[in-house]
């Protein structure tokens, strides 16, 4: 009786772990392991990244690839407080481009879920035919390096001493900053309504600011509320400009007869920097044969900036706002080192774009 | 001070209210001599008539006073108990629950206290009508003053002569409004009420300053020069002013945009000692832009090495 529930207990734990082992993909990892095929390579060594084993996936790798273990973790895993440090991969679609007996070019679409939403990375990696496996040949990141200088920053800031509440009525305070809407455009894009513009600070000290816009039927009555939530730049220096984009999702345009702005801006403190420079800009298509806007952001600043998002307003030849694209970029910025980016521009809008501006939203941990 | 009307005063008006149009139900009996207008905090006698005891009602806009009194003596009206302007009602019952009643009016004291609003705190330079300074008058209860007094707006340019401007109170509120200057800089607005001494026939003499920022309005002229050294181009802009000369503060940003066959490339920076500068780096011809807000300035072109 006793050795019999000895026996029990250890058939029943030897199942919970077969289970288990299946269930966290124990069995398509072993059998990926011997790849026979370019995409199972490609699945393998996702599922190793997925799974945050990287040393296995680093293992898998062709030997031809010249990348090394920490540049290829910092990569998949993220580093400098990166937006890719606060994503896991959520699932992968692999397809085959072109193989033939000894290489193939296998498409990757990596769907990351991050803390700012879901990014897509999409990759054509080399697989190369070795023995009886095949394995994938990692290119490593073209790291600008940067020599080591002393930066010198004088940057600007400002503080805010507000009005003591225990002061009297009336007593001497500092208003909010004057901001304007300088643009406003309404469109209907997907069966939707979309409100699009710029507002700008328009005074000499920073601006928190929020739009706000409120479409309305024939009587005057509200149909929706809605604010840009992070489609612009919500710290405005001076004289800075920001596009905003307010989607109405299920919202018809038939049914709209005007719309009601609201641009509130609150006086906050700011730091003038970083200054990021956004270079070489340019549209054209992305290896899915997407339109995007693509360039570079260089941080001119001493100091890196972890989370980076892109912001861009498209023109048509008029000068109207014609659409507001935004995406985040998964690298840190570190000091004067470029890394690339690439927003979506759809096809409808890509065809009467006449010109583009982009601005750059930024996030860094020890700054405000 | 002058607090807007909380709840608990609200109620308090409620139940006076009920109370008055309960007595004045049978508000029969006895005298009352009241007298027509008293100031804030002005102790007064209502005389009345009559004999043996009776209950005196004081009701007030924020407060309603029960006092027993004898009807041989004239009733003593504390201080403290007419420091709310606006219009009361006495009430005498005797004995016998018959009662009478008359009104009276206290009107606010002597200005005791200014609240001043000047609006805003920034303002662009030589804008018209931009600035509203209004000056509230209240007496030492922080009654509204309503009886018409002269408050002078005294005006003092950070670099630039001063002037003043009188006005006279309308229901206790006097007010102005004038265009900012040509010249950036901080503005002292001071309301005074009284002649500027310290006291004046027993009066406080009363003065509030204000100080209103006067900056420097959209950027004017705006014009960037380049240095070019192999395919790097320097930019760096004249003194960043406006129209009337004033230098932009720092931090307001210029944005330069460079145009060349790698693409376009843009650079938001602020304007630090006056001035904006920025780096490029330019592969063939290149024109470059810059632009302060919605100001345009000069267009450059470069010709970097080609790489």
């Amino acid at each position: 009786m006793k050795w019999g529930l000895v026996a029990l207990i250890a058939t029943a734990t030897a199942i919970l772990v077969a289970i288990a082992w299946l269930q966290s993909g124990g069995l398509k990892q072993h059998e990926m392991v011997s790849a026979v095929t370019p995409e199972e390579a490609v699945q393998a060594l996702m599922s190793d990244i997925q799974s945050h084993n990287f040393e296995q996936a680093y293992s898998s790798l062709d030997p031809s690839s010249n990348t090394d273990l920490s540049s290829f973790t910092g990569e998949m895993a993220g580093s400098d407080g990166s937006l890719r440090t606060y994503s896991s991969l959520q699932n992968v679609e692999v397809s085959p481009l072109h193989s033939d007996g000894n290489q193939a070019l296998v498409r990757v679409r990596m769907n990351w879920s991050s803390a700012m939403g879901s990014v897509v990375d999409v990759r054509d990696l080399k697989v190369r035919h070795d023995g009886s496996v095949w394995r994938v040949v990692w290119p490593k990141l073209a790291a600008t390096t940067v020599p080591p200088q002393v930066i010198s920053v004088n940057y600007l800031r400002w503080e805010v001493l507000g009005r003591n509440t225990s002061q009297d009525w009336g007593a001497q305070d500092v208003d909010s900053p004057k901001v304007r809407i300088t643009s406003m455009n309404a469109i209907a894009r997907g069966g939707h309504v979309v409100i699009l513009g710029e507002v700008e600070n328009e005074d000499t000290v920073p601006a928190y600011l929020n739009v706000n816009a409120t479409l309305l039927k024939a009587d005057g009555s509200p149909i929706e509320e809605e604010g840009s939530f992070d489609l612009i730049s919500h710290v405005l220096l001076p004289k800075q400009i920001s596009p905003y984009r307010i989607d109405f999702p299920g919202v018809r345009m038939e049914a709209v007869k005007s719309v009601r702005m609201d641009a509130r801006s609150l006086l906050v403190p700011a730091s003038a920097d970083p200054v990021i420079e956004v270079s070489d800009q340019a549209v054209g298509k992305d290896n899915l044969d997407r339109n995007v806007l693509q360039g570079k952001l260089v941080n001119l600043s001493g100091r890196p900036v972890n989370i980076a998002q892109v912001l861009a307003t498209c023109y048509d030849n008029s000068g109207k706002v014609i659409w507001v694209s935004d995406g985040y970029v998964d690298q840190a910025l570190m000091p004067q080192v470029p890394v690339p980016f690439a927003v979506d521009i759809p096809d409808d809008i890509a065809g009467r774009l006449k010109n583009y501006r982009v601005i750059v939203n930024h996030y860094s941990h020890s700054s405000s | 001070m002058p607090t807007t009307h909380n709840h608990f005063a609200f109620c308090k008006r409620a139940a006076a209210l009920v109370l008055l149009s309960l007595l004045s139900g049978w508000a029969r009996a006895g005298e009352l001599h009241v007298p027509a207008v008293v100031g804030a905090g002005q102790a007064f006698l209502i005389s009345v008539g009559g004999s043996g005891q009776g209950t005196f009602y004081l009701v007030g806009p924020d407060d309603v006073v029960k006092r027993t009194v004898s009807l041989r003596n004239d009733v003593q009206i504390q201080a403290s108990d007419v420091r709310s302007a606006g219009r009361y009602r006495a009430i005498l019952c005797d004995s016998s629950s018959s009662c009478t009643s008359a009104t009276f009016d206290v009107k606010a004291a002597p200005p005791a206290h200014l609240s001043f609003f000047l609006h805003p705190s920034r303002v662009p330079v030589s804008y018209p009508d931009s600035i509203d300074a209004t000056a509230f008058v209240f007496d030492r209860y922080f009654n509204l003053v309503l009886s018409p007094s002269t408050v002078d707006f005294r005006i003092t340019p950070a670099g630039g002569d001063g002037f003043s401007r009188s006005s006279t109170t309308r229901y206790g509120a006097a007010w102005m409004r004038l265009g900012s200057t040509a010249h950036e800089g901080p503005v002292q607005v001071t309301a005074v009420s009284g002649n500027g001494n310290s006291s004046v026939n027993g009066n406080v003499n009363l003065e509030e300053a204000r100080v209103i920022q006067q900056v420097a309005a959209e950027a004017c002229h705006l014009s960037m020069k380049a240095v070019t050294s192999g395919n790097i181009v320097t930019l760096e802009t004249d003194p960043v002013r406006d129209c009337g000369g004033n230098a932009l503060p720092d931090g307001t940003v210029v944005s330069f945009t460079k145009i060349d066959k790698e693409g376009k490339s843009t650079v938001d920076t602020p304007i630090r000692k006056g001035v904006a500068r920025t780096q490029f780096s330019v592969n063939g011809p290149a024109q470059i832009s810059v632009a302060c807000g919605v100001m345009l300035g000069n267009e450059i072109v470069v010709n970097g090495k080609n790489i």
